[in-house]
């Protein structure tokens, strides 16, 4: 069942905050872009691909993803982020290159890396999510050959109320939440992350997914755009 | 490679001029916006040309230093990130980092910019410490006075947050900012050859013979900092001193 009410900040339920994205935002990357949904700013940067230094990790077969998710030390909410991987982020990093990978095709990189850097100087949840769509615009503006984009949002229920895109507050809210980060390749429907905290029935993490599918294509539009915007003004500007 | 394009560089300066059309005393385009990070205490973006530095200052409650028991603590960190340059790696932060970090916490400290008496909240026990970091996302040259100009913005961009006296409450800000009672201002001048230039690129920073950062308040100096691997002599110091002096002025004018 579904509750036709209005959430805290006055989104309806399938409703996600504001998204702006805009392509080539860092101009010594390869490829780079910004990605803000509500108060959740991700910065992504691509280098490469790359010659991949020390040379055992390289694979003579494929090129190499590598991701480095961070949160800047004044981002968060409450105290200041200690400076330098943690577990979290070190998770975080590898859920987002597992997101990012399916859609990149590295067999035409023996031995290289295709660095991507993500930086988020603000956040209110959502911030792998928001970081993986920052980065797989990044990683077109690059020039990777890639099969698809890829979108991702949260969805999950708030004391039984299925939602899309939850805020701090309601992840943080008292009862019952679950919170699900879920990426998808838009073309073709699958999931390409898929995690939850919480507590939540087959039913609603069912409807759930149905939701976040439907939010994804509309993430998947502002993708699109903020690169067609890049490369229509760019028409004539400087190559970078 | 190095050598000739430093021979190029160098016939450019011998007529004034640089590859990006500017004089060699001329800054940048220079862009201040702030309030760019919520959860921050205080933050601000800072624009030299193409080099982007985001400063964010979080205050904290926390035990002083033994031989400063009634002073609030300053904290500076650096980042240079991997995401702002080609150059850059992830890990821990490299020489580089920690001499921006230090000279300009140096610069604030010494200047004595903050009123750190009225941090105290009690003696010996608990007082505001302001941490400050700064973050590149693109990084192309002058790193340290972009860097120190974002660290006293966004330090007069701060408000405390509510304090009752056991824990700090972040999500209540009080509209108390934070006590400061002089502005830094860190000008570097660089040398090439025998010219002497503010501000420059990326490209301008590799074939710098040497550099001194002066960082000053109202015509007064507080900290230097020599970087380079070539000596100056003293009449050397005596031009970049001036001119560091003369293009604070001119830079103050962006807070």
């Amino acid at each position: 069942m579904i509750k036709m009410e209005l959430r805290k900040d006055g989104r309806r339920f399938d409703e996600m905050r504001t998204i702006e994205a805009r392509a080539g935002v860092v101009k010594n990357a390869d490829g780079s872009a910004l990605f803000r949904i509500g108060d959740t700013v991700a910065y992504a940067a691509v280098y490469g691909p790359r010659e991949l230094y020390p040379k055992f990790l390289q694979d003579p077969t494929k090129g190499i993803l590598r991701c480095r998710y961070n949160m800047m030390p004044f981002s968060g909410a409450g105290d200041r982020v200690k400076p330098g991987p943690s577990r979290r982020s070190t998770e975080i990093s590898l859920v987002i290159e597992k997101a990012l990978l399916p859609v990149l095709s590295l067999e035409e990189f023996p031995n290289a890396v295709v660095d991507v850097f993500i930086d988020l100087p603000q956040t209110d949840a959502g911030t792998r999510c928001a970081g993986i769509c920052a980065a797989s615009i990044a990683l077109a503006d690059a020039g990777i050959a890639m099969k698809d984009l890829v979108s991702a949002v949260s969805t999950g229920h708030v004391n039984g109320q299925v939602v899309v895109d939850l805020t701090y507050d309601e992840e943080s809210a008292e009862g019952e939440v679950a919170d699900i980060p879920v990426a998808f390749m838009p073309r073709t429907g699958k999931l390409t992350l898929l995690q939850m905290d919480g507590e939540i029935g087959k039913e609603q993490l069912m409807h759930s997914l149905e939701l976040v599918r439907k939010a994804c294509r509309q993430i998947y539009e502002i993708q699109k755009a903020a690169l067609k915007e890049k490369y229509t003004f760019n028409g004539e500007s400087d190559e970078e | 490679m190095r050598n000739e394009k430093r021979a190029h560089v160098l016939r450019f300066l011998e007529k004034g001029l640089r590859f990006d059309g500017r004089k060699l005393h001329e800054l940048r385009e220079i862009k201040v916006d702030y309030g760019i990070s919520k959860n921050a205490e205080g933050s601000v973006r800072v624009c030299f040309g193409n080099t982007e530095i985001l400063a964010g200052v979080k205050m904290s409650v926390e035990k002083p230093y033994p031989d400063t028991p009634d002073d609030g603590n300053l904290i500076v960190g650096a980042e240079l990130s991997p995401l702002s340059s080609p150059e850059f790696e992830s890990g821990p932060p490299k020489s580089e980092a920690i001499e921006l970090a230090r000279v300009v916490d140096r610069g604030i400290r010494e200047t004595k910019a903050i009123d750190t008496k009225k941090l105290c909240i009690d003696k010996g026990e608990k007082v505001w410490t302001s941490t400050i970091d700064l973050v590149t996302i693109n990084a192309d040259g002058n790193l340290i006075d972009s860097g120190a100009l974002a660290a006293i913005a966004a330090l007069r961009n701060t408000t405390l947050p509510h304090y009752d006296g056991q824990k700090v409450d972040y999500k209540k800000r009080t509209d108390t900012p934070l006590p400061i009672k002089k502005i830094p201002i860190a000008v570097t001048i660089y040398k090439i050859g025998p010219y002497f230039l503010v501000d420059p690129t990326n490209e301008e920073e590799d074939l710098v013979d040497a550099r001194l950062t002066v960082t000053s308040s109202s015509g007064r100096i507080s900290a230097l900092q020599k970087g380079g691997d070539h000596p100056l002599t003293i009449e050397d110091v005596d031009r970049m001193v001036s001119l560091a002096l003369e293009k604070a002025e001119e830079l103050i004018k962006y807070l």
